[in-house]
């Protein structure tokens, strides 16, 4: 298949398209605009709808709607509003509901700024919702990445009946790449039983729900998604190994950072330093136990955490190595990428050279 | 083979236009293509810049710090990015605007009336194309024919009249490139 | 044997948990037997509040949601706009869901002329909480977080939802009943039948506000709830039609 120009947003808005979503709520905010935009014109033609919501948290509330009647539904935001939808993703997750939301995350705290961060890193996989939840989370690297995993979401979703997040900084969202359009593996997807179709008189009703007031049954419902949560660590975990064999050191780093580690690996080869890249893929699951195995080879002398955030990744990785290698860290937040020279130096300075 | 083409000036000059031509481009001859603009508020009215990356090897990072290539459509860019350029590299000059020369001897330049010529065929828009062909002919890396073949895609419909007036943009602007 | 009186089809076994004197069952029938008599069950999807009525998914017999605090009309936005053409959308929602957390929730989904029914109990009192103070509770009415009783100078005078509801454009229909005496129950359950009606239709947004009794938060018994419903509520809430397209000219 022919390779077509695509910025990051748009892509991710026909990856959606593609998947077989009709359905969007939203609302503005930068760097994410051109989701929203793309969908609002798309999606008419296909029979779908878009709505511009009053809020993210009314959007995210839409969605709740929406999935709970069995559809396929998105919605996206960037980090101060992926905050305000917090609520909803805890009350989909609560309630098992399918659905994609994409974080195109900008710097903060706060208002921040537009440009390409990470620090949400701990809102996305340790739910800045309440409650105990999980839900999957990928993070591409590059605009072929953003598509894939935005169908794959769809079908992960409602695999597990549970909410996915898409995670990206600014930077994928507005750079342009030649991508491939792929079909996911084909899955076999769960009949939709429950969703809020009208009873049409057979069936009892169907109740799209979170509260479990009895504490007892709320435990066992607890327990319940505690498994489903398990089973998605044991067969979703995913993560890319870059000259990982024998390196001296390892960079750990996720989305446009890997990215800046992998010139850096380049760079570090050319003063006879041989270092490698761990890439999650799943934010959550975390792929700990792969990253130890990279970490423990005799090689490897230290492991340097690379993120767009002050060090909020670096907690898994430090939890995943168990001490057995010295972890340091180089990150810039609030919009600023680290370059690849400043990268090679952290590295250089984690082996002492 | 990698260029690392840095293009910038004010908004409304098309030098976002002209990176995704670049990039269009490059992806239609098989290679490696990355476009990353600026954005945000510095889009309204500001000074616009975007980056492109063509490579015969996988792109790792698609930001520039040190272009190949600077494409200054205004003085401020000449400013900002002249001292970024690799040595060896070259800087394409709008110098319709900017009536300031290159200060470096290490780099190669190239002055192109982008404005003045597209005036002449009658239509401003096309000063981007003007440059567009300036970079293509100075630099050899992108076939003419690839470029020609996108503005027909591009222009469809009513607009397949402005087809001619670009390819002649684009003729003109190689003529400046001696 | 002749059977007298039969619970409607429109609610399920489940025991009510609502208080003596509780206006909540008596609403909840006559949303029931309405969706009964036009036979919509079937394909009626309903969205239950956080409040006192949070349990209503047990007790309406039809597709339920649970929604989060104050975001039924945004659920029910998401529920119609991807429903078959046909499915019945109603929210049902208290005086603190709708007036204070859900206010831009409900006055957006009335804006954009979504074709679902709003049903606001207005008890002028936080019920499941314990009493506290809601955007309807009046001036000098006593609630726990008003114990000196509200002050206006502090507070404000309560939010009257119906009116507001009735001046945009995307609403059909508003209405403000009581269920007070039978005669009020009656125009009660007509505004409720004429709502679901409209929105069958796909005329709009339609809103009906019920003034309720909350004897427990109150403080009062059932049958003087009534009276102080009557001589507090309904001259600060008048009750009547505040938008109906049908009757509208031009």
């Amino acid at each position: 298949m022919a390779k077509e120009l695509w910025k990051g947003n748009e892509a991710i808005a026909e990856a959606a398209i593609r998947a077989g979503c009709k359905y969007f709520f939203g609302y503005p905010i930068t760097p994410q605009n051109e989701i929203p935009e793309y969908l609002s014109l798309h999606l008419p033609k296909i029979g779908g709808c878009f709505i511009q919501a009053e809020s993210e948290v009314a959007a995210i509330n839409m969605v709740y709607g929406a999935a709970g009647c069995g559809v396929r539904v998105m919605t996206s935001s960037s980090s101060p509003g992926i905050s305000l939808k917090q609520e909803g993703i805890t009350y989909m997750c609560g309630a098992e509901l399918p659905a994609v939301i994409v974080n195109m995350m900008r710097g903060g705290p706060g208002l921040g700024t537009i440009q390409p961060a990470q620090g949400d890193y701990f809102q996305a996989t340790r739910g800045g919702g309440n409650g105990d939840y999980r839900h999957l989370v990928l993070a591409p690297a590059t605009i072929q990445e953003a598509a894939d995993f935005v169908q794959l979401a769809f079908d992960l979703a409602e695999q597990y009946r549970n909410p996915v997040m898409v995670v990206a900084d600014g930077m994928i969202g507005q750079m342009m790449e030649a991508i491939e359009w792929r079909t996911p593996e084909k899955r076999e997807l769960p009949e939709k039983t429950w969703a809020t179709t009208g009873t049409k008189g057979e069936r009892k009703p169907n109740v799209i729900n979170s509260l479990y007031i009895d504490p007892n049954l709320c435990a066992v419902h607890n327990d319940r998604l505690a498994a489903k949560y398990q089973a998605m660590e044991d067969a979703e975990t995913r993560w890319e190994e870059v000259d990982t064999e024998n390196c001296d050191v390892l960079f750990v780093s996720y989305g446009t950072p890997s990215r800046i580690c992998r010139a850096a690996i380049r760079q570090l080869e050319k003063e006879g330093i041989k270092a490698g890249l761990f890439r999650p893929i799943t934010l959550w699951p975390f792929p700990g136990k792969a990253l130890k195995k990279a970490a423990s080879q005799e090689s490897v002398k230290a492991v340097v955490d690379v993120e767009l955030s002050m060090g909020q990744m670096i907690d898994d990785v430090k939890i995943a190595l168990e001490g057995c290698r010295p972890v340091s860290f180089i990150g810039k937040a609030g919009g600023v990428v680290p370059t690849p020279a400043e990268v090679a130096a952290a590295a250089k300075a984690a082996i002492g050279r | 083979m990698t260029n690392e083409i840095m293009i910038a000036g004010f908004g409304g000059q098309g030098v976002m236009a002209i990176g995704k031509s670049l990039a269009e481009a490059g992806m239609k001859e098989g290679k490696e293509v990355s476009w990353l603009p600026s954005y945000g508020p510095e889009m309204r009215g500001g000074t616009a810049n975007c980056s492109v990356v063509i490579s015969t090897d996988p792109i790792v990072s698609p930001i520039i710090l040190e272009p190949t290539e600077l494409i200054a459509m205004n003085l401020p860019s000449l400013l900002k990015f002249e001292p970024t350029v690799v040595p060896g590299g070259t800087i394409f000059v709008n110098s319709s605007i900017i009536t300031e020369k290159v200060t470096r001897t290490d780099v190669k330049a190239v002055y192109v009336p982008c404005l003045d010529i597209a005036n002449e065929l009658g239509n401003t828009k096309v000063a981007n194309m003007v440059m567009l062909g300036a970079y293509i002919q100075a630099m050899g890396n992108l076939g003419e024919e690839t470029i020609k073949e996108m503005l027909v895609h591009m222009f469809t419909g009513p607009k397949a009249k402005l087809v001619d007036l670009n390819i002649e943009a684009l003729r003109r602007g190689a003529a400046c490139v001696k | 044997m002749a059977i007298v009186y039969q619970k409607s089809k429109g609610l399920t076994d489940a025991e009510l948990h609502y208080c003596p004197g509780c206006t909540h069952g008596i609403v909840h029938k006559l949303v029931a037997e309405t969706l009964e008599e036009m036979g919509v069950l079937g394909n009626t999807i309903g969205v239950a509040p956080v409040g006192c009525s949070v349990f209503a998914y047990n007790y309406f017999n039809c597709d339920m949601h649970e929604a989060a605090h104050g975001r039924a009309p945004a659920v029910a936005t998401g529920i119609k706009r991807v429903s078959a053409p046909g499915t019945i959308v109603f929210t049902y929602q208290g005086d603190g869901d709708l007036a204070a957390i859900g206010t831009a929730e409900v006055i957006h989904a009335a804006m954009r002329g979504e074709k679902i029914t709003t049903i606001f109990i207005n008890n002028a009192i936080y019920g499941m909480t314990g009493g506290q103070m809601a955007p309807t509770t009046l001036v000098g009415q006593k609630a726990t977080t008003a114990p000196m009783g509200r002050q206006k100078d502090h507070y404000g005078s309560p939010i009257r939802m119906a009116e507001i509801i009735s001046t945009l454009e995307g609403c059909a229909f508003a209405q403000r009943v009581c269920v007070a005496d039978m005669a009020n129950l009656n125009k009660a359950k007509k505004a409720i039948q004429k709502a679901f009606k409209l929105q069958q239709e796909g005329a709009g947004f339609t809103f009906v506000e019920v003034l309720a009794c909350c004897p427990t938060n109150w403080g009062k018994t059932p049958a003087a709830s009534v009276e102080w419903l009557k001589e507090n509520m309904i001259p600060y809430f008048p009750l009547g039609v505040y938008k109906d397209i049908t009757t509208q000219e031009g």
